[in-house]
């Protein structure tokens, strides 16, 4: 048996992810809402009427569904593709275009593209086509099975930041099955773990799955890293950030043997605009001469407050000096903060995380 | 004596352009038996062909079918059908039909099963109908493989439908027939380049609704 008393609550304009191991029943799962796969026993209750009551077709037009190589007809242009299911219930061929052009709009493909065939598209574009396609008849649920495992892991970042945002704009109701855990923790609302059997591991929030998985075998799923990636879901708006030692590339002598004891071994230089540019042992600045071939990297800075305690430690991390960089929205140097200070704001943030809030990005 | 000899004496004799056996009567007698026996066989193929490659099943029974029907010769078949109902165009018809039939029926269910089936899924899944699946996602896909299974039938009833002139029927197998009992080579050679001239031009014909039928989408993918 595939999937056995499997009994899930989907929730309404959420995104709730089935993942589990190969041949655990997800796909089996989720073709089982748009039956296409018939349960032997068991009902699926959509807004608390029972699926089979409604004839099959018309069930599946009312949800979009998209597969993991876009299954996209190969004998029809792009825009063709993506006006099937309005040509299907009845609309005509000029709306239908019409609807299709907006949606290649909302899912990032280029207008010039609408003539094209699927095999002059690139592997993420006609991901993206598949995903319009499924959204073109404004389908309240849309079925995803792994739709973005077939691309390299750029594009599949790409992609899954644009179904948020689509997400964010249209409030579908989502059920999306990956293997990937880090997928289903980006993008989820909620998360269902599935075993061997269809069997439900555990049913939770990305934060809590993490932070308190049910049993070994979820704990195991999850990798030796959950601890870090855990950290996604904490804020860095709460990290204390030093300005002090920071100084302009212009700075004057004065500037700089003020700045030099403000509590950091290292002075982080900007240019005029505030945008940092390196690290520098402050008495290796000579005011009116300083170098910017000979400061050290200052890695990739986080931006304060949007950014999670990830990112945070993430620069920290990979900083020479042991401290990261936090910038503003445009760039400019927001202050400094060092692994100590980034290691207290986590315990910190353990401790009061009972509920800790969405997954930042 | 040399064949193209007797090719141009054959073409360049006007006696040989008009009337009752001129070439172009023989050649739309043999144009009409063609298309007759093609358009059956394309009638019992094509849909036998279709539909069991959509729901992929009988394949085995199929091609136990197809074998045997290629196991028959075709002369046979049409002495014996003109023994059983008699000189006229149903004995002539069975025997050309029998032999077009197989390469239709097999090609079309094995280009049906060969179509890629993640389109078909998410057809399914976005709630269209069986025959609108069949019609509008696996045929146009499988149109190509198709068209050269029909293409392949067509060229082997031109080449055999001289055998209509067997039973006093017309064609270009009348040339060969005729000629070979008059010793008249001319003739002979004449009727089997006109033959084989059918032939290329048939091959021409598919070519050139290959180009019209099938989706660049398609032509370029496959
Ligand atoms: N059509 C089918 N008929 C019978 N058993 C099937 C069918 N499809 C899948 N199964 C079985 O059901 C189980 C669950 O399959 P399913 O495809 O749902 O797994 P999955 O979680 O989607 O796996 P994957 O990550 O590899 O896609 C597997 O053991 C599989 O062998
Ligand atoms: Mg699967």
């Amino acid at each position: 048996m595939a999937v056995d008393r499997l009994s899930l609550e989907i929730p309404d304009r959420s995104i709730t992810v089935l993942v589990g191991p190969s041949g655990c029943g997800k796909t089996t799962t989720l073709r089982m809402i748009n039956r296409m796969v018939e349960p032997s026993e068991g009902t699926i209750l959509i807004d608390g009427v029972d699926s089979r009551r409604q004839p099959v077709n018309i069930l599946r037009r009312s949800m979009g569904y998209v597969i993991q190589n876009a299954g996209l007809f190969q004998h029809r242009t792009i825009i063709d593709n993506i006006a099937t299911v309005p040509r299907l219930l009845g609309w005509s061929k000029d709306k239908s275009r019409a609807r299709a052009r907006e949606l290649m709009e909302r899912v990032g493909l280029d207008a010039s593209l609408a003539k094209r065939y699927p095999y002059q598209l690139s592997g993420g574009q006609q991901q993206r086509v598949g995903v319009a396609r499924a959204l073109a008849a404004d389908p309240p649920v849309l079925l995803m099975d792994e739709p973005f495992s077939a691309v390299d892991p750029v594009v599949r970042k790409g992609l899954q930041d644009e179904l948020l945002r689509i997400q964010e704009e249209l409030g579908k109701t989502i059920v999306f099955v990956t293997h990937d855990i880090d997928e289903a923790v980006k993008i989820g609302t909620m998360v269902a773990v599935l075993r061997t059997g269809g069997r439900l591991a555990q049913f939770a929030p990305p934060a809590e799955l993490l932070s308190s998985p049910a049993d070994a075998f979820v704990e195991d799923f999850l990798g030796a890293d959950r601890g870090i990636r855990r950290l996604s879901f904490f804020s860095s708006a709460g990290l204390d950030l030093l300005t002090a030692p920071i100084v302009a590339v212009d700075a004057t002598a004065q500037q700089i043997a003020a700045r030099a004891d403000a509590g950091a071994p290292y002075l982080l230089v900007t240019d005029v605009d505030g945008k940092p540019l390196g690290w520098s042992e402050p008495d290796r600045l000579t005011a009116g001469r300083i170098d910017r071939g000979r400061l050290l990297s200052h890695g990739r800075p986080f931006v304060a407050g949007q950014e999670s305690l990830r990112a945070a430690l993430d620069c920290a991390v990979l900083s020479p000096t042991g401290w990261a960089v936090a910038v503003d929205g445009e760039g400019r140097a927001a202050g400094v903060v060092s692994q100590q200070a980034i290691g207290d704001a986590i315990r910190g943030a353990h401790e009061d995380s009972v509920s800790p809030p969405k997954a930042l990005r | 004596m040399n064949v193209l000899n007797f090719v141009s004496d054959f073409f360049s004799d006007s006696a040989h352009w008009q009337g009752y056996d001129g070439i172009p009567t023989r050649l739309s007698e043999h144009l009409g038996y063609t298309l007759e026996a093609l358009a059956f066989a394309a009638a019992i193929g094509l849909p036998v062909g279709l539909i069991t490659g959509h729901y992929g099943r009988g394949g085995n029974a199929l091609s136990l079918i197809a074998t045997a029907a290629r196991a028959l010769p075709t002369f046979g078949l049409l002495v014996l059908m003109t023994m059983l109902i008699g000189f006229g165009m149903l004995p002539v018809m069975i025997p050309l039909v029998t032999l077009a039939v197989p390469p239709i029926l097999i090609t079309t269910y094995e280009a049906m099963r060969s179509v890629d089936p993640s389109p078909v899924d998410a057809a399914r899944g976005m709630g269209m109908a069986e025959t609108r699946i069949l019609l509008q996602v696996e045929l146009p896909a499988a149109l190509p493989l198709i068209l050269g299974g029909l293409r392949s039938a067509a060229i082997q009833i031109v080449s055999t439908a001289t055998i209509a002139a067997y039973v006093s029927l017309g064609g270009l197998g009348r040339y060969i027939i005729d000629g070979l009992y008059q010793r008249d080579y001319e003739k002979v050679v004449g009727g089997a380049s006109l033959t084989a001239g059918m032939a290329l031009a048939t091959l021409a014909v598919f070519w050139a609704i290959t180009k019209v039928a099938v989706s660049p989408g398609v032509r370029r993918s496959a």
